[in-house]
């Protein structure tokens, strides 16, 4: 077992409540090092998604210390947000496809807000695309597809611009076994190439298909250590085949 | 879909680089460009009459500058004759005086022939009209020089009435004054608006676009990324609209040249635009473009700011 290199997400006593609402994250501690790969489980109302919305920056929360990669994210100028996003990979529960964008443009857009010159976009989206094996519905879009094609051009457009850290929710709710576990070792490869993965999802046979993960369960909006994820450091594995894209 | 929405998405197509594929640009705007294109042919429309005004004016203040009109207001066409005469006698060798010149009575029937009329049987002749002298002089006719005028030419010509010519037509000047601010303020009122479309329109945009925006922000687009698609998309709709707008205006004011040109009155006549003038017309869709990019740019990032 490796010492982790730095931490790169710091939650101290974070709480979270919507408007005038009860907590729904409530004194959440945790930290995540960089190549590990963890899994958030709970019930249905837990709070997984709004712990995944403060872990992408999407949501800013009620109290508590988050430190993004070095920085304090509570306090970090709106202006600096996107470099830390760019750096974050975000599978959606809904995948938040854009509707007027075919499948490449989807997968393409984080290279394209990232700046990537058009010429250096084509190859790796098309490979992406196909190995997720949408290689022939490259020019559809979203409303085209079915809810299984949708989740993989949504995993294939967190994925394409190698970001340090991939946040997942329910990312194989949509897919067929056989896709899911596909997805799994494509998220193992990403880990392997030094992405932490976080992953959120009740299928426990998911769970089990990644044998090195880290398991953070949330009941009633606090967090448990049921692997000891939170307490010591974490482990990192010998790389497996990525795609050609990463 | 219409031509110029047709020519609009093609020009768009050709511009479109990946940032600006981040949003549906063809659908932010909706009716811009119409409503730029009738600002701008009002701005122009309204710019042209205020610096023709401004020319007939100064054309007018211009060739009255030194003219002093002396009249001489008796009903005895003998006695106005011989006064007449004694005033340019005093006039010739007045200082500052540059000529002195009496209108011819054939002149004078002329001025007046609109008001009495000259059909047969009119009597021009039976009414007292006063005898006119146009005075010239080399400087502008103050208060000081009419007043040095009148003290020379009243001795010998008692009926005689001097004043400057500019002083007839200062409520003209006045009017003509008030008009051109009106026109400046009708442009004000017409940026104003524009700006205010611009801000609707661009607000409404942001509004159907929220959800991608909000895609776009997680990904790590920045406020500048997304406020540069919004703005090209509106320099390019404000530029369509705004050479409408000109050539819409323009057309406008060759009619209402030719109409004016057929009234064929001196002041009217002056009230021409140079060259200088044009390229001010010109200039207003420039500026229209600008105001509209400044205006969306600026409503775009206020919008984004409130957003995480």
């Amino acid at each position: 077992m490796s010492q982790p290199d730095a931490e790169i997400v710091q939650f101290d006593n974070v709480g979270l409540r919507y408007g005038t609402g009860k907590e729904v994250l409530s004194d959440v501690s945790f930290t995540l090092y960089p190549g590990c790969f963890y899994f958030l489980t709970g019930a249905s109302g837990a709070g997984k998604t709004s712990l995944l919305k403060l872990l992408y920056l999407s949501q800013r929360p009620s109290r508590g210390l988050i430190r993004m990669f070095g920085t304090d994210a509570i306090t970090l100028p709106r202006e600096r947000l996107p470099a830390l996003r760019r750096r974050i990979g975000v599978v959606f529960q809904d995948f938040r496809l854009v509707s007027h964008m075919s499948a490449f443009d989807n997968v393409a857009l984080p290279l394209r807000v990232g700046g990537v010159s058009e010429k250096e976009v084509t190859r790796p989206v098309a490979d992406m695309l196909e190995w997720v094996g949408l290689g022939d519905r490259m020019h559809a879009r979203p409303a085209t597809l079915s809810g299984g094609e949708q989740q993989r051009v949504a995993i294939a457009r967190a994925v394409i611009a190698r970001p340090d850290m991939l946040v997942a929710d329910e990312p194989t709710g949509n897919v067929d076994p056989e896709m899911a576990l596909k997805l799994m070792r494509l998220f193992e490869s990403l880990n392997r190439l030094g992405t932490t993965v976080v992953v959120a999802t009740h299928d426990l046979h998911l769970i089990q298909k990644v044998p090195d993960s880290l398991i953070m369960r949330l009941d009633k909006g606090r967090l448990s250590d049921p692997t000891g994820a939170l307490r010591y450091p974490p482990r990192r594995s010998a790389p497996i085949e990525a795609p050609a894209s990463l | 879909m219409n031509p110029l929405a047709i020519l609009l998405a093609r020009w768009r197509d050709r511009e479109g680089t990946g940032e600006a594929r981040l949003l549906p640009e063809g659908e932010l705007s909706g009716p811009m460009p119409w409503v730029i294109a009738i600002m701008i042919a009002l701005t122009v429309v309204a710019a042209a009459s205020g610096l023709a005004l401004r020319n007939a004016a100064h054309a007018a203040s211009a060739d009255l500058e030194g003219g002093v009109t002396v009249q001489i207001v008796s009903a005895a066409p003998r006695q106005r004759n011989a006064q007449a005469d004694a005033a340019l006698k005093a006039l010739a060798g007045a200082p500052g005086v540059a000529s002195a010149q009496r209108v011819a009575q054939d002149d004078l029937n002329t001025l007046v022939e609109p008001w009495l009329g000259t059909r047969p049987g009119d009597d021009v002749e039976a009414l007292p009209i006063p005898a006119l002298i146009d005075v010239r002089l080399s400087g502008s006719a103050t208060p000081d020089r009419i007043a040095a005028l009148r003290a020379r030419v009243v001795p010998v010509a008692p009926a005689a009435r001097v004043d400057a010519q500019a002083a007839w037509l200062t409520p003209v000047f006045r009017a003509i004054d008030t008009l051109q601010w009106l026109a400046g303020g009708l442009i004000a009122l017409l940026a104003f608006a524009t700006v205010a479309a611009v801000l609707l329109a661009s607000r409404n945009a942001l509004g159907n676009h929220r959800e991608t925006i909000e895609i776009v922000h997680m990904l790590g687009g920045t406020d500048q990324q997304i406020a540069r698609v919004f703005q090209r998309t509106m320099a390019i709709d404000a530029a369509a609209g705004g050479i409408a707008g000109l050539l819409a205006g323009s057309t406008i004011l060759l009619v209402l040249a030719r109409q004016f040109a057929g009234l064929g009155s001196g002041m009217v006549g002056q009230a021409g635009l140079g060259w200088l003038d044009w390229l001010t017309i010109v200039a207003i869709p420039v500026a229209g473009v600008l105001l509209a990019v400044v205006t969306a740019r600026l409503t775009v990032l206020a919008a984004l700011r409130r957003m995480l």
